[in-house]
């Protein structure tokens, strides 16, 4: 019996909560790329890098706070430094909205031009990004490691395995969790979010029906900056923050919101989780868990991957695929 | 002088043009309908009275007002409603939101309007909270005309509301649009099911290649031979 609960508390532990994190992070992420989509109609390649810029932003604050002896412990700094984050990430894609995309708007350019146009913003906000902060490693998180230690957990359960959650994924589980809501009741019971879905659904309906499409396209800016921001910054106190991690994001973010449906907020979100739990499930080494379920003489000798973790973003990659094939409007049925 | 008038319209959508000198009228309280062989501009020239292509000469005319160069937008403010042939329903939202978003511009209270348009189609009041893309065709075409009817319009124009839907229900839907037209409302419709739409037309017009043919009461137009052997099918 305490085999079966070892097994359990090493999965949860391993694959449980990382992924539940993981998951929350790409689901805010996917969002943000989910809500562009929908609006703008374009898959915005810089969405990645609007997250690490709001996410220096909020490191830079972060410093400066703990350089003054700032101190909201048990939780990080950083959540204080967040909202300067997110209105950095808002003016900043605002600004380009202003600069770039408005031009190619007004000229009713396809949607390959916007792709391409993104792609271009996205060197950009990399360059300014690498240049503010530098290229490397940043670790910025303070306030207390966990919520529960695996010590701790194993003295007061008597097993073999300890279960670990760190303070950082829980308050990635509940900010995200409250953005979220937050979200679906803004899309879903005020004017403005009710515009927003309408002109997603039916540009040319919403526009007879009197929808500014100027104040639609500011109000997604404004949405998937702040939750570029959010995103990036939970993901970098959970991990660390570095300008490339945040680039390669990208993939996992697109297939999360392609699996979802794109253009369909509650497909992001579960987009995000399926994303998260295939990576994690699929790197991770199930020989110790299998050494508890199965007798002795079965026990594994080899580490039981499916896939080594170096080849994580694979899994992404073949997700895409499949569901571009198999089923482009994803699981929501959103736009192909 | 008519309510809603488009006088000697002429234009298209690029180059060419497909309406050629077409007028097109329509007052309140009555139902215009407008039959043509397919091409004959039937749905160009109701787009024109909405504005929505540039017409290169004529003009359009909104209760003595001149709003030719209005946009469909600014027509929608000023009491014109359009329900498009395709696409015009948010698929995405419930029956109420779809109604909501046809309210998206009135700034009072539309309690009572939508009130109004249960009343009109109970079938929506039934189906208030489900989503308007799961609806069978009749309905979705009741929801299209519901969404524009929430702004109150004096002038409600209709392209070709009974395409793909079944007799029973098209007889269903021009029960409604008399309703819709006895409220002293304006109705001006495209249709493709010629015979049926012209028996409850107060007045049509026949358009041939962009160009007014005939235009007479519906009655004449339906006992009019020329009429039946070329455009009713005998």
């Amino acid at each position: 019996m305490t085999d079966f609960l070892d097994a359990l508390v090493l999965l949860t532990n391993f694959v449980l909560v990382p992924g539940l994190a993981y998951g929350a992070q790409l689901a805010l992420g996917a969002l943000g790329v989910t809500l562009i989509y929908g609006i703008l109609r374009f898959a915005n390649f810089a969405h990645g890098d609007l997250m690490a810029f709001g996410t220096m932003v909020v490191i830079l604050f972060t410093w400066w706070f703990q350089s003054m002896g700032v101190s909201i412990a048990p939780l990080p700094v950083a959540l204080l430094a967040l909202p300067i984050g997110i209105v950095a990430a808002i003016a900043m894609s605002l600004g380009t909205d202003r600069l770039v995309y408005r031009f190619y708007r007004r000229r009713k350019a396809p949607s390959v031009i916007y792709i391409l146009t993104s792609i271009g913003v996205m060197f950009v906000m990399n360059g300014i990004v690498r240049f503010i902060i530098g290229p490397n490693d940043q670790r910025f998180t303070d306030g207390a490691r966990f919520i529960i230690k695996a010590g701790e957990f194993k003295k007061a359960t008597g097993l073999h395995e300890g279960l670990a959650i760190k303070l950082t994924q829980g308050v990635t589980v509940l900010v995200t969790l409250i953005v979220v809501v937050a979200l679906f009741r803004f899309l879903h019971k005020s004017r403005t979010g009710k515009a927003m879905r309408a002109y997603s659904d039916n540009e040319d309906l919403a526009l007879l029906s009197g929808v500014s499409p100027e104040r639609v396209v500011f109000f997604a800016w404004v949405i998937a900056a702040a939750l570029a921001a959010i995103a990036g910054t939970l993901y970098g106190l959970d991990k660390s923050f570095k300008p490339y991690t945040y680039f390669a994001l990208l993939l996992p973010l697109f297939a999360a919101a392609s699996v979802g449906g794109i253009g369909h907020p509650l497909g992001a979100v579960v987009g995000g989780f399926v994303i998260a739990f295939s990576e994690v499930t699929v790197t991770y080494a199930y020989k110790k868990f299998l050494r508890y379920l199965l007798p002795d003489s079965w026990a594994p000798d080899s580490l039981v991957q499916f896939l080594s973790t170096d080849y994580k973003f694979a899994i992404s990659f073949i997700i895409l695929v499949v569901v571009l094939l198999v089923r482009p409007t994803g699981i929501f049925r959103g736009n192909s | 002088m008519s309510f809603l008038i488009g006088e000697n319209m002429t234009g298209g959508y690029g180059a060419a043009d497909i309406l050629h000198s077409c007028t097109i009228a329509v007052d309140l309280g009555e139902i215009v309908v407008i039959v043509g062989p397919n091409g004959a501009g039937k749905s160009t020239a109701m787009k024109a009275l909405f504005g929505m292509l540039d017409l290169r000469e004529g003009s359009v005319c909104l209760n003595g007002d001149d709003i030719t160069r209005l946009s469909p937008q600014e027509r929608v403010r000023r009491g014109m409603g359009f329900v498009p042939q395709t696409s015009n329903i948010f698929t995405s939202m419930t029956v109420r939101e779809n109604l909501e978003m046809g309210a998206y511009l009135r700034d009072d209270d539309y309690s009572t309007t939508m009130e109004q348009i249960f009343e009109l189609f109970p079938i929506l009041k039934e189906k208030s909270r489900q989503i308007a893309g799961e609806l069978s065709g009749g309905q979705r075409q009741q929801v299209a005309v519901a969404r524009a009817l929430m702004m109150q319009p004096r002038v409600l124009m209709l392209d070709e509301p009974t395409a793909g839907v079944s007799p029973i229900v098209m007889d269903e839907l021009f029960d409604r649009i008399i309703e819709i037209r006895n409220s002293g409302i304006a109705v001006l419709m495209v249709e493709q099911n010629a015979a049926q739409a012209l028996a409850i037309a107060d007045r049509g017009y026949v358009l041939v290649t962009g160009e007014n043919r005939f235009t007479d009461s519906g009655e004449a137009l339906l006992e009019d031979p020329e009429v039946r052997r070329s455009f009713l099918g005998g």
